[in-house]
């Protein structure tokens, strides 16, 4: 008989609970609904910060569990947004359209309706029409279904294709980063139908919801966003936690080794690869309709090098060390490209954090790379107590984690 | 009434006794007489006439008369009207010169003179009548510049002047210049239509903008539609509404326009309509909320129409019938049909060569763009390829080499020594930050390929904004050495700029030298050694730190080079590398890894896909881009390894 899932993962209980915590701690501070504390724009912070915690974690199962470092699911994360933000767009402007047409002297037709959305939307990159790639965008459904299927099929497509011929390692990971540029780039075009660089905009003002102030939106959308984090989370937990987990495991430390156990490996792969590229979307959807923006620009493969920096510094190979990195690095690095954190004069030079807020992300990077491949989670195990055994050498971290050095070094 | 008879009779008069002071003088005065007043106050109109009149008499002193004339240095004396060259005699009085001796005339007041001072307009038309006396100047640079006029503006007259100038010309280059105008004159110009079409046969291998520009114009066609084809006209080809040539509703236009049809009403002038006619919340019988549909519309409109109180709609089927009542053709703006026929033939042959031509040039651009990827990346095929390290700093390297060429050149002003300099520096400068990398971080990280990989990013990213920091963010200029500007022209197509021949040269360069470094050298050797198995090459007594660091430094340090090199065709920012290391990656991938060849294969694979799908969407270097990647992804499934694959042990895992 074996004991209950939250039972055997404690970590998933206390991380639950600390969620919910947070998620009414802030509720109550807000300005919508609590005592004013916390203003909205840092609501909107915190619950874009949850989204990117989502994405984290499924970075950690993808590159932490399953030892694919990805450098595409940021890719994956503007797709869902994307499809969330052609809905929120088409039935915004197409509200404004309708309130404009209800002036004229004659009713209007659909075709009118259309073709004033049509340039609303695509007079910026110089059209009209609305391309076929909209055809769902009146349905909220529909495009919500998008979120789930776009990503999905993109992801499954290309990691059969990646898996299947065996491309491995660092090789998978350049491909995964040519596959982001590819799709930046195509976004960056203005004939790809969705407004090219200008990307997608408005998407804070939700449809049918226009009497509800920014001021409570943005709770709604932390609630949201934690109860996806927290979903995720247990999702991801699950996954690990079974016998799936013990596969995945191995395939990271020696594929080789688990395939001639007889796993179909590539299937493995496929499948953690897959999820986490729709979790990664789902997150997206939540985050965009917070930032009120997408443009091509955030697909860059650079953004999904600093997932896998979170990640890093978070403590991979742990799900709640993602969450901490994600949380951690992005609030800081808010703190300190906003301009919050106090310049140091040097007498002959001033740092501005502005400027060089990047020079000590690259560095601090490398140093944990270096000196503590646990990350930031590893000073939980300090605390509980879980020391690795001392190997006489530096830890070889998941990657190798599994060996001993002197099998590592073959 | 008897008062103007005497004033006409003393005009005429006047006019026969200037007439007869006129016939007194030498032929150039006579003829300059007879247009007295044209050429005392010419105008647009009249100013044709002269000069034509003055060409036409072939008088010597012609050329003179019209370059002081338009000059103003032509004078007219007052008290008989007799033009004279002058110069300033000083205390306010001219010097008057005979026009056809040279013979100085006396001395006259300011105020007995008249200086003739043309306007632009009418100085123009002098300017470009004069052009055919420069055509036969004796000084060769005078004639080489009224060729240069006439090519750029040429003019039905010149063509006369130019055949008259071909036989005195000795200078053989302006005598092959002289005769390809003249060739294209003709073609343009003259009246014998056997001698067009001799004229646009010769140049049915001629690859010049210029005859280009020339046939070009004689198929022009203007679109026609008529009850029946016009007899006697150069039709180019009828068309058939509906066709890909023509759309119906194109075709309909040209009916519209050629009032053989009434015009559509517009869905717009409908609305108007439908508008302008509200009554009572209802137009023609349907209710106003009724009409939110267009079959609603277009019923309330035909009503309407039929009330007479809107123009009525043209029906589908009337524009059918419309359409099979008339013809529709292209008409030439040429009369001549030989002329036109021959232009087509020889634009075809032309256009196949113009053809076969470009595709050279975009095999040379292609060959330049992939000799530029192989810079980038053949220091990355040293570090990734041949010691399995990821470096993503790489890009960086590559700024870094760009940037001390930046630093160089404000020391040293000379951009041929700069660069000379330049060139070794960054070297050095690239491979001590290798070296310092591959000691400090890389070696700790032989065992953790992926970590390697984040590491270096996060250097990459530190780099970039600290040059950001030093440099800001506005592009810096890296000056090539005037020697390398311009470019080597082939013909009017085919062109590749020296800067582009000389990256081609370096590239070059590297792979002899790494060649050579790694197959012949000991630290080669070594490395080859090291790389297969550490161990092994340790017992041999090779030192692997060494050997790594130096190999990385050597890698670095070609990353250096290349960024030189490519800083001196694209501007130097701290993006520089970023914008290049996705590319060198893949063309490493693509050529397989570990295989200095291989990089040289996947540069030039890459690099002439890259512009073979420029060529084919020339409009979008993105889509080009998004495009070839996708390519490059499904051609790793069909060689995971690259298209140099390493067999057997030296295969690694």
């Amino acid at each position: 008989m074996q004991k209950p899932f939250f039972i055997r993962n404690p970590s998933v209980m206390i991380f639950v609970a600390l969620l919910a915590a947070f998620t009414i701690g802030v509720t109550i501070l807000s300005q919508g609904f609590g005592i004013d504390v916390i203003s909205t724009s840092m609501v909107k912070t915190l619950g874009k910060t949850l989204c990117l915690c989502l994405i984290a974690l499924a970075m950690d199962l993808v590159w932490g569990y399953t030892g694919i470092l990805s450098l595409g699911h940021f890719a994956f994360f503007g797709l869902g947004g994307y499809m969330v933000g052609m809905w929120l767009m088409y039935e915004r402007t197409k509200a404004i359209v309708v309130n404009s047409l209800a002036e004229a002297p004659l009713p209007p037709t659909p075709n009118e309706i259309r073709e004033g959305i049509g340039t609303q939307i695509f007079g910026v990159v110089g059209g009209a029409e609305i391309p076929p790639i909209w055809v769902f965008a009146d349905s909220l459904t529909m495009q919500l279904a998008l979120v789930v299927l776009i990503p999905g099929i993109l992801a499954f497509v290309f990691g059969w294709l990646a898996f299947r011929s065996r491309v491995t390692g660092v090789y998978l990971s350049i491909l995964t980063q040519a596959m982001t540029l590819a799709l930046a780039l195509y976004l960056f075009q203005n004939d790809s139908g969705l407004r090219g660089n200008n990307g997608l905009s408005g998407l804070q003002n939700i449809p049918g919801a226009e009497g509800v102030p920014q001021s409570e939106l943005s709770v709604y959308f932390l609630w949201a966003s934690a109860l996806a984090l927290g979903l995720g989370y247990v999702l991801a937990a699950w996954i690990v936690g079974g016998k799936f987990g013990s596969v995945i495991r191995g395939i990271r430390d020696d594929e080789a080794r688990v395939r001639f156990l007889g796993y179909h490996v590539e299937s493995y792969k496929l499948f953690i690869f897959t999820v986490t590229a729709i979790i990664a979307a789902i997150a997206g959807a939540l985050y965009y309709p917070q930032a009120g923006i997408i443009n091509p620009a955030e697909m860059a493969p650079i953004a999904s090098i600093y997932l896998a920096v979170w990640v890093a510094i978070g403590g991979r190979g742990r799900l709640y060390g993602a969450v901490i990195g994600a949380g951690f690095v992005s609030l800081v690095s808010t703190w300190f490209t906003g301009g919050q954190a106090p310049d140091i004069p040097l007498g002959f030079y001033t740092v501005k954090w502005v400027d060089w807020w990047l020079v000590l992300l690259g560095l601090s990077f490398v140093l944990v790379t270096l000196f503590a491949p646990k990350g930031i989670g590893g000073l939980f195990d300090l605390i509980s107590g879980r020391i690795a055994p001392n190997r006489h050498g530096a830890d070889l971290g998941p990657g190798m984690g599994s060996l001993r050095e002197q099998e590592a070094e073959k | 009434m008897t008062k103007l008879i005497l004033i006409g009779l003393r005009a005429a008069l006047f006019w026969m006794m200037t007439a007869l002071v006129a016939l007194a003088q030498t032929p150039i005065q006579d003829l300059l007489q007879t247009y007295q007043t044209e050429v005392a106050k010419p105008s647009r109109k009249s100013i044709d006439t002269v000069v034509d009149a003055l060409i036409a008499s072939g008088l010597p002193e012609t050329r003179q008369v019209l370059f002081k004339w338009q000059n103003k240095d032509l004078f007219q004396r007052n008290e008989d009207g007799l033009f004279f060259f002058a110069e300033d005699a000083g205390n306010d009085s001219y010097r008057l010169i005979d026009i056809a001796t040279g013979q100085s005339v006396g001395e006259y007041d300011r105020k007995a003179v008249t200086q003739l001072k043309p306007n632009a307009g009418v100085r123009g038309v002098i300017a470009n009548a004069l052009v055919q006396f420069q055509l036969t100047d004796p000084d060769p640079i005078k004639r080489a510049r009224g060729l240069q006029a006439i090519e750029r503006n040429a003019e039905p007259s010149h063509l006369k002047a130019l055949r008259a100038s071909i036989d005195g010309e000795d200078d053989p280059t302006l005598l092959a210049r002289k005769q390809r105008l003249e060739r294209i004159l003709t073609i343009s110009y003259d009246t014998d239509s056997a001698a067009r079409v001799a004229a646009i046969e010769s140049f049915s291998t001629d690859l010049g903008v210029d005859a280009r520009a020339a046939l070009n114009p004689l198929l022009a066609t203007t679109r026609k539609a008529a009850p029946g084809l016009p007899q006697g006209q150069n039709v180019a080809k009828t068309l058939k509404p509906g066709s890909d040539d023509l759309s119906r509703s194109a075709a309909y236009d040209l009916l519209v326009e050629a009032r053989l049809a009434p015009p559509l009403v517009p869905l717009s002038e409908q609305k108007a309509a439908l508008i302008a006619n509200i009554e009572n919340g209802q137009v023609g019988g349907i209710k106003l909320r009724q009409l939110d549909n267009d079959a609603a519309r277009a019923r309330a409109y035909a009503t309407l129409a039929g009330q007479g109180l809107a123009p009525p709609t043209v029906t589908e089927a009337d524009i059918d019938a419309a359409l099979a009542r008339h013809v529709f053709y292209d008409l030439y703006t040429e009369p001549d049909s030989a002329v036109t026929d021959a232009a087509e033939k020889a634009l075809t042959s032309i256009k196949t060569r113009v053809g076969l031509n470009q595709a050279l040039d975009l095999a040379l651009d292609g060959l330049s763009l992939a000799s530029i990827y192989f810079l980038a990346a053949i220091g990355l095929a040293i570090t990734f390829g041949v010691m399995g390290v990821i470096n993503m700093a790489h890009g960086e390297f590559i700024m870094m080499g760009a940037y001390t060429g930046y630093v160089v050149q404000q020391f040293i002003p000379n951009y041929t020594v700069s660069i000379i300099v330049a060139l070794p520096l960054a070297f050095a400068v690239t491979f001590a930050a290798g070296v310092a990398m591959e000691r400090l971080v890389i070696r700790w990280l032989y065992n953790r390929p992926l970590e390697t990989l984040l590491a270096t990013f996060g250097i990459s990213i530190a780099l970039q904004q600290i040059a950001k920091n030093i440099f800001g963010t506005q592009a810096r200029p890296l000056t090539s050495p005037g020697w390398l500007d311009g470019a080597l022209v082939l013909n009017d197509v085919v062109s590749i700029s020296y800067i582009r021949i000389a990256i081609f040269g370096l590239s070059l360069i590297f792979l002899v030298l790494l060649l050579f470094v790694l197959n012949k050298t000991r630290l080669g050797l070594e490395t080859r050694a090291v790389t297969q198995n550490p161990r092994m090459a340790a017992s041999m007594g090779i030192n692997p730190d060494k050997v790594n660091m130096l190999t990385f430094g050597l890698g670095s340090g070609i990353a250096g080079i290349a960024g030189v090199a490519i800083g001196l065709y694209a501007k130097v920012t701290s993006e520089l590398g970023a914008d290049y290391i996705v590319q060198s990656f893949m063309t490493v991938v693509v050529g397989g890894v570990g295989n200095i060849w291989g990089t040289l294969l996947g540069a030039t694979m890459i690099g002439f896909l890259q512009k073979g799908i420029e060529w084919l969407n020339p409009s979008n270097t993105l889509a080009a881009q998004t495009y070839m990647i996708i390519f490059i992804i499904i051609f790793i499934q069909f060689r995971p390894k690259g298209i140099i694959a390493l067999k057997g042990r030296a295969a690694g895992d």
